[in-house]
C-alpha cells in the first residue's frame, strides 16, 4: 500500500477519498470531518461574498488552502459559459489549475448536461486547466472526455445527494476498463460500503459529501468512509477469489474419520 | 459620483474609488477573493490602478463549502 500512489492531474494525493465541504452544520464540523476523513483534497464552491455581513466567517479561515488542496467546482452552473466563468474566477483567487467541472442539465435530477460538459472540457484543457469532470456513466462519453484531455473522469453513482449508491455497475466497470485516466466515483454514494464496492471494482478514488455531512454523526461517518476506501482499495490490489457456482469445502476431506 | 452594481446590489460611491479602495471600504481581504468588472476578471495586481466608473457592474466572489 505504501507504493500505491494516487496521481491525478498535476497532484499526488495520499488519500483516495476526496470530500466535499457543503451541507455541514458549521465550519467547525466541516473541519473535524475533513480532518478525520484523512482526505488531502476537498471540493469547494465559488459564490458571491456577503458584502453586508463583514464579520461572517469564511471557509478559508477554517480550512487553510495552503494545508489542504482545494478543488474548486462549478456546482449550480447550467451551461458551459457559467462554468468557465466560475473556474476562471477560481483560478484568479489562488492559482488553482486543477478543478472539478460539473455542468448540470436538470434541476430535479442534477444530471449532467454532457453536451455542455464536453464543450467546457475542451476549452478548459486548452486554457491549461487540469479538469476533473463530473459526468454521466456512459462509457462512450467517458471515452470522449478522455480524448478531449480530461485529467479524471468522475461518473455519478446515482443522482447528487441521493445516497442511492452505484446504480449501474456494468457501465462503471466498462468505464474503468477502458480508461487510462483516473476514475473517481462522484455523487450518489450513500454509505461507506458503496465506496468500498467502487474501490473494489477498480475505481481510483471516490468523492463524498452528503453521505458524511448528512449522517447523524458526521465525524464518525467521515472516519468510517476513510476506512471503507482503504479497505476497498486493499481488496482491489489483493485480487478477489474466483466466484464458483457450487460449494468448495474449506476443511480438507483427507484424513476424515 | 458613480452608480454601480456590487454583487447584484445597487450602490452609490461618492468619491473616486479604485478596486482596492472598494475592498478596503467593505473590509474584504483581497487575498481571499476574486473580482470581476463588467464581466472581465481584474488581475489582482491591478486592484490599486483600476478605477470604478459610473454604471460598472462588479462581482466579488470567494470560496464556500460545496460538493
Amino acid at each position: 500500500m505504501r507504493n500505491d500512489i494516487f496521481r491525478v492531474g498535476n497532484q499526488v494525493l495520499k488519500s483516495r477519498l476526496i470530500v466535499g465541504t457543503g451541507k455541514y452544520k458549521s465550519f467547525k464540523e466541516t473541519v473535524q470531518a475533513v480532518k478525520i476523513s484523512g482526505a488531502d483534497m476537498v471540493t469547494v464552491a465559488v459564490r458571491r461574498i456577503n458584502i453586508l455581513d463583514k464579520k461572517k466567517p469564511l471557509l478559508t479561515d477554517y480550512l487553510d488552502p495552503k494545508k489542504i488542496k482545494y478543488l474548486p467546482n462549478t456546482a449550480g452552473c447550467f451551461n458551459s459559459e457559467e462554468a468557465l466563468r466560475t473556474l476562471r474566477l477560481a483560478r484568479e483567487m489562488g492559482g488553482w489549475k486543477m478543478v472539478k467541472l460539473e455542468v448540470l442539465g436538470d434541476k430535479k435530477t442534477l444530471y449532467p448536461d454532457m453536451i455542455e460538459t464536453l464543450k467546457a472540457t475542451k476549452i478548459l484543457v486548452k486554457e491549461g486547466f487540469k479538469v476533473l469532470v463530473y459526468c454521466s456513466d456512459d462509457p462512450l462519453l467517458a471515452r470522449e472526455l478522455e480524448f478531449l484531455g480530461a485529467s479524471a473522469i468522475m461518473p455519478l453513482a446515482s443522482p447528487i445527494g441521493s445516497g442511492l449508491g452505484i446504480q449501474n455497475k456494468i457501465n462503471l466497470s466498462i468505464i474503468i476498463r477502458n480508461s487510462k485516466v483516473p476514475i473517481i466515483v462522484d455523487a450518489g454514494i450513500g454509505t461507506p460500503s458503496d465506496s468500498t464496492i467502487a474501490m473494489e471494482m477498480g475505481c481510483d478514488a471516490v468523492l463524498v459529501n452528503s453521505a458524511i455531512a448528512k449522517a447523524k454523526n458526521p465525524i464518525l461517518m467521515a472516519e468510517s468512509f476513510k476506512n471503507s476506501v482503504i479497505s476497498g482499495r486493499q481488496a482491489f490490489l489483493a485480487g478477489r477469489m474466483q466466484k464458483l457456482f457450487y460449494a468448495d469445502a474449506s476443511s480438507p476431506s483427507k484424513g476424515l474419520i | 459620483m458613480a452608480k454601480i452594481q456590487l454583487n447584484g446590489r445597487k450602490l452609490e460611491l461618492k468619491n473616486k474609488h479604485t478596486i482596492f479602495a472598494l475592498l478596503k471600504k467593505y473590509k474584504i481581504d483581497g487575498k481571499k477573493i476574486a473580482v470581476e468588472l463588467n464581466g472581465k476578471i481584474v488581475n489582482r495586481n491591478k486592484y490599486k490602478t483600476v478605477y470604478i466608473k459610473n454604471l460598472d457592474k462588479i462581482e466579488i466572489v470567494h470560496f464556500i463549502g460545496g460538493g
